[in-house]
């Protein structure tokens, strides 16, 4: 691209940015609500309740909260796409009008992309106030790996929006209910959030298949961010390489996917 | 924009589409050139290929066969240089509904890199002229259907586009609306503003267009002037007639009918015309008679039908139309 165009092409990324922030600042509250209603229950039934009345171990909170960042920075991040992305393919066609700007095709999914990732990054970060006022003393995050838990954050969403971005392009309208039912739910289950891996080790078959999962991956790197030493010890996570490589791998590919599906979809 | 002189506005050679899973072509083989400051009208019934052919050039579609551009750039290897000089009227909104109405307008622009002074007084100035300026803050949910049709027109023009494109821009809006919609594309058309719309009204096409391509099954079957395509109408006058007999006697009676019909002076061609819808009574036979004088051919007409055995149920002369001429060239009705 000559100089001309890639200003022109860079310049309409920007105002799509723009118009995603003022769109999403006009439903701030809604959004929020949307996105912290959950967590606010799972943080006060597993983390204040269940150790409560004596059915969980206190330092459960602790090991729970980042399952909880995980779960809700991921969730954030792929309704930002999914479900925007399903109406518009499918009839409203309101992205046409970014689609005839002067810019690369596959631009206005990575557009989508960044974006939703940011809506995940400002839905995981306000679980930490919220923690704080709802688990009390519970509430234990270690401060030491601050950079690292920002990035972790930050690659949650990236994954959360890039898978949803593929979904989005892949599902049709009528079967938005069903893909709550097979999609989210397993996610949400199988992804580590309530217990950490390395506890699953008496269930073997178990602990193979939640491997599958990004978001256990996203859990399992903000455990190693978060969670304090108990008794001088590292709490025991995945290794961080792993980590790493499954959570940029999964964005790579769910990025290079959606993006062809996305093409296939305004492109006939 | 500036376009180098002896450009084709719109050229497209032999532009073939096939959809996947599609035993035919639904575009087939079609060439036309648009000449900067023109409009340019698809004239054919749904399904023709218009809409492909709207999609085609706008970059949303990819041709299976052909090349096509739009002044000088190639929409397959420049779709991007295409986008900056295209505008877009869809048949149904795409409006964006998150948005309120002008800022649709500003942030299209934005898109497009005009300036943020530039854009608003744009903006501002085209809900003047399009009779939205008082309605400008209000989300696009809360407008009319004619509404709606107004603000896509006035987010086309936010760029300064060559070429625009309106596909079926008339279909369901009112007949004021539609009046008032002509009246902007005449007047866009005399700023300089190349257009090319799609219709399946004869009369709009008639109206607004300069040169008509007449599309049927994916294929122009004819494009040359309004004026020049009545000509077409061999003779130049249209009879039509309507009959009736038993339905048990109505093959007797065609069979004798036709003949008497072409044996009348100056006649050129007869039909037989595809019932209307509604369907008429069972047994009534209609034909379509063109000849060079068709309004001194009624009595001999009306002889000839009750010599075959029938009664006349109705003659009349029609005027070249360009309905006339659709159905001359493929014997349908155009809806």
């Amino acid at each position: 691209m000559s100089d001309r165009r890639t200003w022109l092409a860079v310049n309409a990324f920007v105002a799509m940015l723009r118009r995603d922030m003022v769109v999403t600042g006009r439903e701030f509250v809604p959004f929020l609500m949307q996105a912290l209603i959950q967590p606010l229950f799972l943080l006060f039934i597993f983390g204040k309740v269940l150790p409560g009345i004596g059915l969980a171990a206190s330092n459960f909170a602790a090991l729970m909260l980042p399952g909880i960042v995980a779960l809700t920075g991921m969730i954030a991040a792929m309704q930002g796409v999914t479900l925007p992305l399903v109406l518009d393919l499918g009839f409203a066609r309101e992205i046409d009008d970014r689609l005839l700007s002067p810019l690369p095709v596959w631009w206005v999914p990575l557009e989508k992309v960044l974006f939703a990732a940011v809506r995940g990054t400002i839905a995981s970060s306000v679980i930490f106030p919220l923690g704080w006022w709802i688990l009390g003393s519970g509430y234990q995050v270690r401060s030491d790996r601050l950079l690292m838990l920002l990035g972790m954050v930050i690659l949650t969403a990236l994954v959360g929006a890039t898978i949803g971005l593929l979904m989005g392009t892949v599902i049709k309208p009528e079967q938005i209910s069903l893909m709550f039912t097979l999609i989210f739910t397993p996610l949400l289950f199988t992804g580590c959030t309530y217990y950490p891996w390395g506890a699953l080790r008496n269930i073997r078959w178990f602990q193979v298949v939640v491997l599958f999962n990004p978001l256990t991956y996203a859990a399992e790197g903000l455990r190693y961010s978060m969670v304090p030493q108990i008794g001088g010890r590292e709490f025991p996570t995945l290794p961080l390489v792993w980590i790493l490589i499954a959570l940029c791998t999964s964005v790579v590919i769910m990025f290079v996917l959606g993006t062809r599906t996305f093409k296939k979809r305004v492109v006939t | 924009m500036t376009t180098p002189a002896g450009t084709a506005a719109i050229q497209v050679r032999n532009l073939v589409k096939r959809y996947a899973k599609s035993t035919t072509n639904a575009v087939d083989g079609v060439s036309f050139d648009v000449s900067p400051g023109e409009i340019f009208g698809l004239l054919g019934p749904n399904g023709a290929g218009k809409t492909t052919i709207i999609g085609t050039l706008t970059t949303f579609i990819r041709p299976t066969e052909g090349t096509s551009s739009i002044v000088g750039f190639d929409i397959v290897e420049n779709p991007i240089d295409v986008k900056r000089r295209i505008a877009v009227v869809p048949q149904q909104s795409n409006l964006d509904r998150s948005l309120k109405v002008r800022e649709i307008l500003t942030f299209h622009a934005a898109y497009h890199g005009i300036p943020r002074g530039q854009r608003e007084a744009l903006a501002d100035k085209l809900l003047g002229e399009l009779g939205l300026g008082e309605r400008k803050n209000e989300k696009v949910s809360r407008y009319s259907g004619g509404m709606a049709q107004r603000l896509m027109i006035a987010r086309a023009l936010m760029h300064a586009p060559d070429v625009l494109f309106l596909d079926e821009p008339t279909n369901n809006l009112d007949p004021q609306s539609r009046l008032f919609l002509w009246e902007r594309i005449r007047s866009l058309n005399a700023e300089g503003l190349t257009i090319l719309l799609t219709t399946h009204d004869m009369d709009e096409a008639d109206k607004l267009c300069g040169r008509i391509a007449i599309m049927d099954h994916g294929k122009i079957l004819v494009n040359d002037t309004p004026a020049e395509l009545k000509k077409l109408i061999p003779g130049g006058s249209v009879l039509e007639l309507r009959a009736w007999a038993p339905p048990s006697e109505s093959v007797r009676v065609g069979a004798a009918l036709l003949p008497a019909l072409r044996a009348m002076p100056g006649v050129t061609k007869v039909d037989e015309a595809e019932p209307p819808a509604p369907p008429p009574e069972p047994g009534t036979l209609i034909y379509r008679v063109y000849a060079d004088a068709a309004n001194t051919l009624i009595g001999a007409a009306a002889q000839a039908v009750v010599s075959a055995g029938a009664e006349v149920r109705d003659v009349s002369v029609k005027q070249p139309t360009l309905e006339e001429v659709f159905i001359f060239l493929t014997g349908r009705h155009l809806r």
